[in-house]
């Protein structure tokens, strides 16, 4: 699914339209995932999403998604609709008493109407209701019924920036791995949904090992492990066309596929000359150089955001730790050394942090180390988490972890301060955050 | 050769069937060979788990040989291989040093801790280490072939030491 939308904010009293074209369409929502929150409560900002005003052969309820997203941040509480003592649909319908009384900062109301085309057009406003002021007001552009949970993600993404100040990442997609079975039972799919986990699309489904998905820089493409006959390749899978393209299979590991910021080049795991080394390919022309030559694991390569720095993870130093690396060459220099093991490294959207999986001597838990002082900060608490992904703003990390039912996935503030659980029957692994849609 | 049929018959009532079935396809092409050596695997199972000791203790003194243990051991984050770990290399290496035709896959595993990348060097260090143990009894590069699938695969489930002692492996294929 792609979508391409340009938005135009403003302060302004008046209703804006929103420049956007939803070029390409997914068929109708379901989740596959089942979130549930945990924290989030301390120190959130109280928000009424009031219900939209709705035609009646229109069965949508915008103002629940975006309301779902809000609360998911873990930065906002949500008023329970049976608290609301109005349900105001225009501004001019808005008694500011009634949201103070129930002690709200902001108040969201909206609206669905058919546009004469045919599609339904969705109007909104954000309220200041101390100062009985708009902050935002948008109509969006009209669209499919089925495009609607699109925009209410767009509605979400506007009314998080406008309060936090951090653009929005609820209209962004997530891959994962999901596996079930045993022996000759197991199977394998690589899934990509939408962040809330609605609207799952098998990208591959295997009988063999399907691993490490990791998007393209624009978000048209995923790079994943999978296995054919018994021997591993590295595959690019274009999502518009389905297109598939091999990228690399030797003898041994082909593993670990990471995009340069400029998606042109990927760093990989090989082991066909000697062990498990770090290998550069340029992706037009396969060419490729070898980044590390050392007898010990190097694995698990990630750029830093300006493409300067590799981190991997290596056990030249006896167990698996973080390095860092110029990517023009240069030694290593080891980064991790609280814990018995660090592993699998992901630079921070602004560089500054990476996450990694941390091993105590117990537990594995998702951690954030300071890229200059090497201090590490827990974010998760195990007892077997890994997989960290940051969402495209930098501001939540989502993470493989073991729940009742066995591998799902699970989120976690940079903070660490709200988590969310996403799950599903069977094992679901290997989750991968998507950049934000263009 | 039908005494050994016989024994493995026997074997797979102890053991689970998948393994009698390919205990008998791997008695066929030149059971003689690498049969009556007496190896017993009696002694296998210092961890206590895996085929290798179920078929040790069901067949006890017997002697027979045994392909029927294809599965090789490890530690945590360890290539090493233990005692039990080496009769099983000791058998298949006989059996390959023998047959030159025979060929066979080392399947590297690693318990569901860590990250999946490494735990896919991990598993292919493991099967390495089988592979050079192999060669030291008498398999030749051309009989081997190394694939690892880390902890993508586990042979027993759970998130327990038992599970994960179970899973941190070598399997031989053919």
């Amino acid at each position: 699914m792609r979508l391409f939308y340009n938005l135009r904010v403003s302060l302004s009293q008046s209703v804006l339209p929103v420049l956007a074209a939803l070029l390409v369409c997914s068929g109708p929502a379901r989740a596959a995932l089942d979130i549930s929150v945990v924290g989030g409560d301390t120190g959130a900002q109280p928000i009424a999403v009031a219900p939209f005003a709705t035609p009646p052969d229109i069965n949508f309820d915008v103002a629940g998604i975006v309301e779902a997203d809000l609360v998911r941040s873990g930065l906002f509480t949500a008023l329970p609709r049976a608290d609301m003592l109005e349900t105001p649909s225009a501004v001019n319908q808005v008694d500011y008493r009634n949201w103070r009384a129930v002690g709200m900062e902001n108040l969201v109301i909206g609206s669905l109407s058919r546009s004469p085309k045919g599609g339904v057009a969705v109007r909104f406003f954000l309220l200041d209701v101390y100062r009985g002021q708009q902050v935002l007001g948008f109509d969006m552009p009209a669209v499919t019924p089925d495009q609607l949970r699109v925009v209410s993600h767009q509605i979400a993404d506007l009314i998080y920036e406008k309060l936090t100040g951090t653009k929005g990442y609820f209209n962004t997609q997530i891959a994962y791995v999901t596996a079930s079975g045993y022996g000759l039972a197991r199977r394998f799919e690589l899934i990509v949904a939408d962040a809330d986990g609605y609207n799952p699309r098998t990208i591959a489904a295997s009988r063999e090992t399907l691993m490490s998905p990791a998007w393209s820089p624009d978000g048209k493409k995923l790079a994943y492990v999978g296995y054919e006959k018994g021997r591993s390749a590295i595959f690019i899978h274009t999502l518009a066309t389905g297109e598939l393209r091999k990228l690399v299979s030797e003898r041994g590991i082909n593993g670990a596929p990471v995009w340069s910021p400029d998606g042109s080049k990927m760093i990989v795991t090989l082991s066909f000359e000697t062990n498990p080394d770090l290998y550069l390919i340029d992706i037009a022309s396969g060419q490729r150089r070898r980044l590390t030559d050392h007898f010990a694991i190097d694995v698990e390569a990630n750029f830093s955001p300006d493409g300067n720095t590799i981190a991997f993870t290596s056990d030249r130093g006896g167990s698996a730790q973080v390095y860092l690396m110029p990517t023009a060459g240069g030694e290593p220099r080891r980064l991790t050394f609280q814990g018995k093991q660090n592993q699998r490294p992901r630079f921070s959207p602004d560089g500054k942090s990476i996450a990694v999986v941390n091993n105590d001597g117990g537990r594995y838990s998702i951690a954030l180390v300071d890229v200059q002082t090497g201090a590490m900060r827990k974010l998760s608490d195990g007892p077997l988490d890994e997989s960290p992904s940051f969402a495209p703003n930098g501001a939540v990390i989502i993470y493989s972890t073991i729940g009742r039912g066995g591998a799902e996935l699970a989120t976690v503030t940079v903070d660490g301060r709200v988590r969310q659980r996403m799950r599903q029957p069977g094992e679901v692994r290997e989750p991968a955050w998507g950049p934000y849609s263009r | 050769m039908n005494k050994n049929l016989v024994l493995i018959a026997a074997l797979a009532g102890l053991t689970l069937a998948g393994c009698a079935s390919k205990g008998s396809k791997d008695a066929g092409p030149n059971p003689g060979a690498y049969d009556n050596g007496g190896i017993s695997t009696s002694g296998s199972g210092a961890d206590g788990v895996g085929a290798g000791s179920a078929i040790g203790s069901g067949t006890g003194a017997a002697g027979a040989y045994s392909l029927d243990s294809k599965t090789i051991y490890f530690a945590f984050d360890q290539t090493d291989i233990d005692s039990a770990g080496q009769t099983v290399v000791d058998n298949y290496g006989r059996y390959l040093s023998s047959t030159p035709a025979a060929k066979v896959r080392l399947e590297g595993h690693a318990d569901e801790r860590g990250s999946a990348e490494y735990n896919i060097a991990l598993g292919e260090r493991r099967a390495i280490s089988v592979a050079r143990a192999l060669k030291a009894v008498g398999a030749t590069d051309a009989q081997i072939s190394v694939v690892s699938y880390g902890e993508e695969r586990p042979a027993a489930p759970g998130h327990d030491e038992a599970a994960w002692a179970k899973n941190r492996r070598v399997e031989i294929a053919q």
